[in-house]
């Protein structure tokens, strides 16, 4: 029992716990100071989210609903993983997942094809995007950070102008690829019958699945795995063991930022939501996505929990009485709560230290 | 007043898997130097964290001036007058000395303006009256180590501190700077500062130390007044048996060469110079070859440029008659050459990593422990990794899981060790400094490894500041100075007197090898 308490693992789980549950507190908070009428029927609908429905197939409808947007933040949170693991800080997630919405619309919209190639389209365009920030890093020092945020920018307004290209005439938004073009909407395999006839639930969802426990399997099983992980913990036994940092450094951002593009297509190509081409800032996915990977303590898996759990809320805050609140306050319960959960390794460092004085 | 200034009473201290302190009494008289002796992970630094507020004990009390007192925290030591100089020096590098030394406890007046001045005469009153010479004004990455250790000692002096602690404070020093040391600590004494020396040099704690407390393996042996005692005695308490202070070794034919460095050249960094100025030599199978020097005289860069962790500048590398000068590191390991790094932190190990991963580093990659299709092959690298501990005599909490990092740095030393001699594709062995924190028992057993890596018909080349080893474990001595070779001695021929004026430059010899 001891040990279990002591386990590293155990005590990621519950410093993740504490920041979810301080997160719902101050949120709860906040919803009294602005109106304490109808502040405990809000978070409850935050935390209920789909269970707001009484019927059993609502409910299975609405929690399809919140798994369509978990797999693109899954995505995201396991390419900020992977890069971390390597001791990269990959903010420019943002702009590959944006890399990955454009080429996978613009795959499928402006060439018509079939849902595979515009994902794979993603996956290479986000990947560019990420050796990009690689290369700068590995040949000219340039802080990861710093390229990933540039990149962020001219990838934003690059997709917006391509995809400009594929827009309806009267509205700033992309066509409906559903109208346009079916062979690019990802495969349902029967998942939609399973959610309530959610149209929007397909094998994105599994498909992360897979990823998450490819990316623990490649981290933690493999000589790959073990190099970039050496790279990361110290770059310069790394070289002393004759690998080689710089390729690694390159490899671990094209793959997470292939990552990233892969969760971008994920949820565009099931036609769920479309581009708006006068957008000025990159989708919060990318950026949720550091939250997640932090709140999943940094474990493939816990990502999955993570991620669910931030849909969850963000979805939950629709639920909120509209006539109390105003309309954004889903956002900012949700970004509190998610504010929230940067601050599992502060809380895992609070514990490690209580436990080592008692010990 | 009472006779001790601190009392260190049953003192226990455990860490998962361990028992770091068992039942630890220590004390320590006003005015005296007392040494705190023993090998490796025996528990002297976690005994010294204990009083220094960094840990905090499962029983035991401390004492000071005969009254109960509570270290919660290093400032709790400080506000008691208990001050350390750490074995690595906590200076800020590009402060000036003066600077360093009021940091933290800065003269300042209430609106928060600094007052120098004041400082800098106290602190030359402190250094004329226990002759600690320093420049105030220069800068620390400018000084020498000697006078960044002095910087430390009048850290604490300017706090007032009373009780001083000395963690290893002779690694890093020059036979000079060694002498240097003992005279201040001597002073420090005299003038009523009590001082505890951590060290496993039995020779300094026989020249400078009044008592001398020892402990094995967490336990407390005994404490002996130093003058009723000699090294041999010492040493047997410390390592639990008798040391053979002398290296044993046969007389050994060399044979074919296995490295030729010809008219080798590295960059330095920072300025056009050259730090390696056109270096040759040979090291043959079944002969080991020592670059001695004074720390900074090229040795690093050279070893570098060697291993290939930096490119050289001109001339050629040949490992058994192979040109690698221009291959990557990871080339030359499988070339034939196993290399036991300087820095074991930088370098040596993953301190992340569990020990048994750590234990593959150099050929995790290899069949044996990676499949075909590039899984790790975990029971292969645990079996292997727990023969080498076995072998070795790596201590750790948890055998092959231990994270690297939790290890005390003699273990974590032996394990490079096991890992670099346990090679069988290498024909050369770059040792640097292998013994270097390391206690008696551990030396002996290093050296004895590298004989035997002679014997089996190895090439090995070690760099060593140590000129008990220079003199004890090669066949061959090169000495170093900034930059080049300047004096070729067989060790059986030659004084450490001698060597020491070639290591400082008074006197240098045409060497073609």
């Amino acid at each position: 029992m001891k040990k279990v308490l002591k386990s590293d693992g155990f005590q990621s789980l519950i410093a993740s716990l504490i920041c979810v549950i301080l997160g719902l507190f101050i949120g709860y908070i906040v919803l009294l100071i602005i109106n304490p009428e109808g502040a405990f029927e809000a978070i409850l609908a935050i935390i209920k989210n789909f269970l707001f429905y009484p019927s059993g197939p609502a409910r299975m409808k609405y929690f399809g609903a919140t798994l369509v947007k978990t797999a693109p933040l899954v995505m995201c949170s396991l390419s900020i993983l992977f890069a971390y693991k390597v001791g990269l800080f990959n903010i420019g997630v943002a702009g590959q997942y944006c890399a990955g919405i454009g080429a996978s619309i613009y795959c499928a919209l402006a060439l018509n094809l079939p849902w595979y190639f515009c994902l794979l389209a993603a996956v290479v365009a986000g990947g560019i995007l990420g050796t990009a920030s690689g290369m700068l890093k590995a040949y000219c020092n340039v802080n990861e950070v710093i390229s990933g945020i540039m990149l962020n920018w001219i990838c934003l307004y690059t997709v917006n102008g391509v995809l400009k290209n594929v827009k309806e005439p009267s509205s700033p938004y992309t066509y409906n690829i559903a109208n346009k073009n079916t062979k690019a909407l990802l495969p349902n395999l029967g998942l939609d019958k399973l959610f309530g006839n959610n149209k929007y639930v397909t094998i994105a969802i599994p498909l992360a699945i897979v990823v998450a426990i490819v990316v623990m399997i490649i981290l933690d099983k493999t000589k790959i795995g073990y190099e970039l992980k050496a790279t990361g913990l110290n770059k310069n036994a790394a070289k002393y063991a004759g690998i080689k940092e710089k390729k690694n450094i390159i490899i671990s951002l094209a793959i997470s930022g292939g990552v990233a593009g892969a969760g971008a297509a994920f949820y565009y190509l099931t036609g769920v939501e479309q581009w708006m081409c006068t957008s000025s800032a990159v989708p919060n996915m990318g950026f949720n996505g550091i939250a997640s990977a932090f709140l999943g303590a940094l474990n493939p898996i816990g990502t999955l929990i993570s991620s669910f759990f931030i849909q969850h809320i963000t979805n939950g805050g629709g639920y909120v009485d509209k006539t109390v609140y105003c309309s954004q306050i889903s956002d900012l319960i949700s970004s509190i709560i998610i504010y929230l959960c940067g601050f599992v390794l502060f809380f895992k460092t609070i514990m490690k230290k209580a436990g080592g004085a008692k010990k | 007043m009472a006779e001790y200034a601190i009392e260190m009473l049953g003192i226990t201290k455990v860490f998962p898997g361990i028992i770091a302190n068992d039942d630890i009494t220590l004390t320590l008289k006003r005015g005296e130097i007392h040494a705190l002796l023993g090998e490796n992970g025996a528990g002297k630094s976690t005994l010294m964290s204990v009083l220094f507020g960094l840990y905090q004990p499962e029983k035991g009390i401390i004492k000071k001036d005969g009254v109960e007192v509570k270290i919660n925290d290093p400032n709790d030591a400080n506000n008691l007058g208990i001050g350390m100089v750490h074995q690595h020096f906590k200076l800020v590098e590009c402060f000036s000395v003066l600077d360093n030394i009021i940091m933290g406890a800065e003269p300042a007046d209430k609106l928060g303006f600094l007052h120098k001045a004041e400082a800098r005469k106290k602190i030359t009153e402190l250094s004329e009256k226990y002759g600690l010479h320093v420049d105030l004004d220069a800068k620390i990455e400018d000084i020498t180590v000697g006078m960044q250790q002095r910087t430390e000692i009048l850290k604490m002096l300017y706090r007032d501190n009373e009780i001083l602690i000395f963690d290893e404070p002779t690694a890093v020093l020059t036979p000079q700077e060694i002498e240097e040391l003992m005279i201040i600590m001597k002073n420090l004494a005299s003038e009523g500062k009590s001082i505890l020396f951590i060290s496993h040099k039995l020779n300094e704690i026989m020249e400078v130390s009044n008592r001398c407390t020892i402990l094995r393996k967490g336990k407390y042996i005994g404490t002996v007044n130093t003058d009723e005692t000699t090294v041999e005695k010492l040493s047997a308490m410390m390592v639990g048996r008798d040391v053979n202070f002398h290296v044993e070794k046969d007389n050994k034919e060399a044979g074919e060469p296995i490295l030729e460095v010809e008219g080798l050249s590295v960059a330095s960094k920072t300025s056009k110079k050259m730090v390696v100025n056109n270096v040759s030599f040979k090291v043959r199978a079944g002969e080991i070859v020592c670059i001695a020097g004074i720390d900074g005289n090229g040795q690093t860069e050279l070893v570098y440029g060697i291993t290939g962790l930096e490119p050289i500048k001109s001339g050629t590398i040949k490992l058994n008659g192979e040109d690698i000068s221009k291959y990557p590191v990871r080339k030359r390991s499988i070339a034939g050459m196993a290399h036991i790094p300087e820095d074991r932190h930088k370098h040596g190990l993953v301190l992340d990593y569990p020990l048994d991963y750590n234990m593959v580093l150099q050929n995790y990659y290899k069949p044996e422990f990676t499949n075909k299709a590039g899984f790790l092959k975990k029971k292969n690298i645990r079996a292997y990794s727990e023969k080498l501990i076995e072998e070795f005599d790596v201590r750790s909490g948890q055998g092959p899981s231990t994270i690297a990092r939790s290890m005390s740095g003699g273990n974590q030393q032996k394990a490079i060790a096991a890992r670099e001699m346990n090679r069988d594709e290498a024909d050369l062995l770059v040792a640097v400094q292998p013994t270097r924190g390391l206690d008696i028992g551990a030396i002996e057993f290093i050296h004895k490894k590298l004989i035997a890596e002679r014997d089996e018909g190895k090439a090995v080349l070690l760099v060593s500041l140590e000129l008990d080893e220079v003199m004890d474990v090669p066949d061959r001595i090169l000495v170093m100075y900034e930059g080049e070779i300047v004096g070729e001695f067989d060790p059986k021929n030659v004084t450490q007197e001698e060597l020491g004026l070639y290591m400082s430059g008074a006197k240098r010899d045409e060497v073609k090898s």
